[in-house]
């Protein structure tokens, strides 16, 4: 088993596997829409600086997310 | 009968859509550039069918004022043409198992086909038709590839009715990807890199200005070129015609409507004020170049797929501003026109930032055809000026959004978007769609140009403006430091913001009093048409709490400057 980290803190570069969601029903399904789903390999591009989004690449596509909802986003990360 | 164009945002509607009725609309490269569904017909088994351009959606569980548009379009669909990208075809078929639970029939084009082959991902088409049982085709819509198979499979598609739980689906696609997507190992290619590197803050930083650098330096240069060697000279080959027109005429009142006043025995193109004088001037020479030039730069920019990427590194200043990095892309169409600016607002999620993003914009981004004027009318005196006028706007821009975030209750939510990839844009789209925004220019301005024109000259004739220049002069002159002559302007203002800089023109300001009337000017009211738009996306209450807002800002600006300039 690796770490579980937030997809936040994750550095740069890191890849991982998404293991859990908290939020309620409702971002889960937004989130589900553009492939941020429990199961799914992410890879985290960047963070913006001063609490910025953050930018994961999913399914070869980038997709940003706002720090807030990538906080609630846990990663085992490889 | 109605056929719906429906699919994912981004994936190329509004391209199949031009496809299939030659109907011009505008598509960029990136999600949301459709807010209002449009409607166009082609012909369908020898009858005439209508076709909805719908704005795009995830789910059919809507989250923005432009998925609502589309959720209720379903209602009046007889069939829906699912437009899928085959680059993200998982998330993609979300939705297109949400479609096949209703009963309406469904046909999925599998778009952006090449582009999946040069990602290395093969997708066996027949065999996602089976396992979706209705008829899958692939098109590449931007070259019009397969869009003649769409039509000609139209009659096969057919409803499903499928009964799937939320997890059902998700099992379903996950089945279904496994079995007809095939993704082949490349390397990392050039726009990939591109990609990375324009949002990393080391590197994407320096590259958003550098970017929006050449942006505006293109935009001027293009602009003035236009006007010193294309349009001017098609002037002065004009003037001889005028100016026989005028001895025609002799002098008096028809006189004064449609030649002016001369200056010194010349037709001045700015100071004449008459209606094929000045009236025709401005809106072809003087503000068509730098619209053309604007628009031409802006579609490359939308076309590339680099606007989400400048959205995202400046999501974190906007945020403090109340809104999230999309609303930059608003703010950019507003430096064209206002009123498309507003009308893109509708991507935004909440009421509240829909709010604050339309009244930064009305107050702070001055629209192309008032920018061209105010170069005129502050750039004779130099580069300076110009860099208060727009550092002062881009300054009221930042501390109206603060204080609006601060003031008004509610949080607004955080980005979540999918970025496009970089592509190299075609140019028979990017010209088609310079030619739809030009022609709208022309359409929508030269009638409000001239009848701008023609109000000033009956209002002057009246002497009504010298009326109003005395009541109002202790705010115009007193508060803001302009001759009394300046209070046309404002008036003015109300129809056209370029014919009221041009109105300043002739009154011989000094740089100070330009770079003031220009300010106030850009800030005090929006134009009568993005009055109309706000009062419609935002409703009168709101837009009067918004006015409010502008009016007494702009006094205050105008008077701080004039105070300390």
């Amino acid at each position: 088993m690796g770490e579980i980290q937030t997809l936040s803190r994750m550095d740069a570069g890191e890849e991982g596997v998404i293991r859990k969601i908290e939020g309620g029903y409702g971002l889960q399904k937004r989130l589900a829409c553009l492939g941020l789903r429990v199961g799914k390999t992410v890879k985290k591009i960047t963070s913006e600086p001063l609490r910025g989004p953050v930018v994961v690449e999913v399914d070869g596509t980038h997709v940003a997310i706002g720090r807030g909802m990538a906080e609630k986003i846990l990663v085992e990360v490889s | 009968m109605k056929i719906l164009l429906m699919g994912n945002p981004n994936v190329g509607k509004s391209v199949i859509f031009s496809r299939l009725t030659g109907t011009n609309v505008i598509a960029s490269n990136y999600p949301g550039t459709t807010v209002e569904y449009m409607k166009g017909t082609m012909k369908y088994r020898g009858e005439k069918v209508e076709v909805l351009d719908v704005p795009g959606v995830y789910s059919l569980e809507p989250t923005s004022k432009a998925e609502e548009v589309a959720v209720k379009m379903l209602e009046e669909g007889d069939i829906v043409i699912n437009i899928v990208d085959s680059t993200r075809l998982e998330r993609n078929l979300y939705l297109t198992l949400q479609l096949l639970e209703r009963k309406i029939p469904v046909i999925v084009a599998l778009n952006l086909w090449d582009e999946a082959k040069h990602k290395g991902i093969e997708i066996d088409k027949e065999k996602l038709e089976e396992l979706l049982g209705i008829p899958v085709v692939p098109t590449v819509a931007i070259t019009g590839e397969g869009i003649r198979e769409l039509v000609s499979r139209l009659p096969e598609a057919k409803p499903r009715n499928l009964k799937l739980s939320e997890e059902e689906r998700w099992k379903r696609i996950g089945e279904i990807v496994s079995q007809v997507q095939k993704v082949y190992h490349r390397h990392h290619t050039l726009s990939e890199i591109l990609g990375e590197a324009s949002v990393k803050p080391l590197t994407g930083i320096p590259i958003a200005f550098g970017v929006m650098f050449l942006t505006f330096t293109l935009i001027r240069f293009i602009g003035e070129n236009l006007i010193n060697y294309v349009f001017d000279p098609l002037f002065e080959l004009y003037t001889p015609v005028a100016m026989s027109i005028s001895n025609l005429l002799g002098s008096g009142f028809i006189h004064d409507i449609l030649i002016g006043q001369l200056i010194e025995g010349e037709i001045d193109y700015f100071q004449s004020m008459g209606l094929i004088t000045t009236g025709i001037y401005v809106p072809f020479a003087a503000v068509l170049p730098y619209v053309f030039a604007f628009y031409l730069v802006l579609g490359f920019l939308e076309d590339s797929g680099y606007l989400p990427r400048l959205a995202v590194l400046v999501d974190n200043v906007m945020h403090r501003m109340g809104l999230h990095g999309s609303a930059i892309i608003s703010m950019l169409l507003g430096l064209g026109c206002n009123v498309p600016g507003a009308l893109s607002t509708r991507v935004l999620e909440t009421k509240r930032q829909r709010f604050i993003a339309a009244t930064l914009m009305a107050i702070a981004v001055p629209c192309m055809a008032q920018t061209a004027i105010i170069i005129g009318l502050v750039g004779v005196h130099g580069e300076f000026g110009l860099l208060i006028v727009f550092g002062s706007l881009l300054i009221v821009w930042i501390v109206l959004g603060l204080v609006l975030n601060k003031v008004i209750g509610g949080e607004s939510p955080e980005i979540f978007m999918e970025i496009p990839s970089y592509r190299f844009p075609y140019w028979g789209a990017l010209l088609k769609k310079l030619w739809i925004r030009v022609r709208g220019f022309l359409m929508d301005a030269v009638p409000f140009v001239l009848l701008g024109v023609l109000l000033v000259n009956v209002l002057y004739a009246l002497g009504i403006i010298e009326f109003i220049g005395r009541v109002s002069a202790p705010i115009i002159t007193g508060l803001l430091g302009l001759p009394k002559e300046a209070v046309v302007a404002l008036i003015i203002g109300f129809l056209r913001k370029d014919v009221a800089v041009g109105m300043l023109l002739p009154l011989g300001l000094t740089l100070k009093q330009a770079v003031v009337a220009s300010v106030v000017l850009a800030m005090y009211f929006p134009c009568v048409a993005t009055f109309a738009v706000l009062v419609k996306e935002l409703g009168i209450v709101d837009m009067l709490k918004s006015t409010t807002i502008m009016v007494a800002l702009a006094f205050f600006v105008g008077a701080v400057l004039n105070i300390i300039l």
